[in-house]
């Protein structure tokens, strides 16, 4: 479906609410309800990639220069920061 | 037409069907729907109906599996009674919110506590409002055709709902009665092979059940909703269309001997047959009493019995479930808020009868109707009755 949810009428959901088209979820940013977030310190950072190994909800990306990056489906839950190997991970609080 | 043959109502809806070339059957045996069920699976072991029959472990499986097996496009048939169909609870309104043309029978009966085996309508009421299309019968003649209908209705993809048919458990299922079948080549001229609109297919990928956002949530009921009230003028095209392949035509309110009576009964189910004697032993006395039997309880056919009660002063519902704690039973909630928008509106009262297989003879309904007839007189009484309570 091509509309933004919030604009889909009754008359043109699919029979069923059935999803035809595969990879919807892409479209839904899971992690717009975090209360806080990863932030890296990149002097401390090795670029291991423990933190992308061990998030739960893949919202860490890999970017081209090698460090890392929270992406729009975390949720903030801080399993990288507890388990980064240098502690160059910190939760900061979200801000409006 | 068909031969006309004695037949035990149980074994005449699983031969319906049979008939139906039902593809995959998913029970869980339980009283007084077991026969059914037990037949259903012979019929599949002698290699007289080509289905799949999966022996589930409990009635919640029984529907998992069938919305498993319908979401895969195959035809699908199970059945139930009273506490299977309590377990099934959560299942029910995936199988309609999914939109999967299941057909199942429940053979009516009463719900623990205290146990009871025995008939009456508290095992569907509380399932008011799953979704499904919802018919009931009152002999085996209609428990057989209804069976077919059935298949047909919840197929059509300007409908594509689960559909239930209700049957009193003993009082019908358990009872042999003079029926008229159809031959096979007849039911695959009405009936033909079921088209899946979607369904699961690694060729062509869907999801079916996924979540809705707050954003959508609403407009799925409203969909929802619309099929199912919209599945009224579908349902009825059926009808027609057996009414005139076999001449037994079907209403979704049938009346008996209403012309111009002011007391009008109305119930579902085959109590409606007693009624309907104690009507004819009023109508011989002068009195001007008809009878209402609503075929359809969803979607509820509110404009049918607003005709049909046009002309009456006085309406009484006989209820076969008790809504505990609250005002009236079910039925009789639901008439009266068919009538209370309207200037111009009957009396209607409400009457709780045969409860846990509790017998009802027409003497039953010729007592309701004089105590309504003095009620009204007095003015306004109890909410609801409890006929013969005792205490």
């Amino acid at each position: 479906m091509s509309k933004a949810w919030d604009q889909v009428t009754w008359q043109e959901l699919e029979i069923g609410a059935v999803l035809t088209e595969p990879g919807s979820a892409r479209a839904y940013r899971t992690g717009d309800w975090r209360s806080m977030h990863p932030v890296w310190d990149k002097k401390r950072c090795i670029q291991c990639g423990v933190c992308w190994t061990v998030c739960p909800e893949a919202g860490i990306s890999e970017e081209p220069d090698g460090y890392f990056e929270m992406n729009d489906y975390c949720k903030g839950c801080g399993i990288c920061a507890k388990e980064c190997v240098t502690g160059c991970i910190s939760m900061a609080p979200e801000e409006e | 037409m068909g031969p006309r043959v004695g037949m035990e109502v149980s074994i005449a809806v699983s031969r319906a069907v049979q008939l139906a070339r039902a593809e995959a059957i998913a029970a869980y045996p339980i009283t007084p729907q077991t026969h059914i069920v037990e037949h259903l699976s012979s019929l599949v072991a002698n290699g007289d109906l080509e289905a799949e029959f999966v022996n589930v472990e409990s009635e919640h499986s029984a529907m998992s599996a069938s919305v498993g097996s319908a979401a895969t496009g195959a035809r699908t048939y199970t059945a139930t009674s009273s506490q299977g169909l309590a377990l099934m609870h959560e299942i029910l309104f995936i199988a309609s919110g999914m939109r999967l043309p299941i057909v199942m029978t429940v053979a009516n009966r009463a719900l623990s506590a205290p146990l009871s085996i025995w008939n009456d309508h508290g095992d569907i009421m509380p399932e008011r409002d799953i979704g499904w299309i919802q018919i009931f019968v009152e002999n085996g003649q209609e428990a057989f055709d209804h069976s077919v209908m059935a298949f047909k209705i919840a197929e059509d993809h300007r409908v594509l709902l689960p559909t239930i048919i209700n049957l009193d458990g003993f009082i019908l299922t358990h009872v042999v009665e003079p029926l008229e079948m159809l031959e096979q080549e007849t039911v695959d001229r009405f009936l033909p092979p079921l088209t899946p609109y979607l369904k699961l297919d690694p060729k062509k990928p869907v999801t079916m059940g996924a979540f809705a956002l707050p954003e959508l949530y609403t407009e799925t009921k409203m969909a929802h909703q619309m099929a199912l009230t919209n599945s009224y003028g579908h349902i009825l095209e059926v009808w027609r269309e057996w009414g005139e392949l076999t001449g037994r035509h079907y209403q979704p309110v049938e009346r008996y001997r209403t012309e111009g009576a002011r007391v009008l009964l109305l119930l579902m189910g085959s109590l409606a047959e007693v009624a309907e004697v104690a009507v004819d032993e009023m109508r011989e006395a002068g009195q001007a009493v008809g009878l209402l039997k609503p075929r359809l309880w969803r979607p509820f056919p509110f404009a049918d019995l607003r005709a049909a009660m046009a002309g009456a002063d006085l309406v009484i519902v006989c209820d076969r479930a008790m809504s505990l704690g609250g005002a009236a039973g079910p039925v009789l909630a639901e008439v009266r808020s068919a009538f209370y928008p309207l200037a111009q509106r009957p009396q209607v009262l409400g009457y709780i009868v045969g409860l846990g297989g509790r017998d009802v003879q027409p003497q039953v309904f010729k007592d309701i109707v004089s105590h309504a007839l003095k009620e009204i007189e007095q003015g306004p009484g109890e909410e609801f009755y409890l006929v013969g309570v005792r205490g």
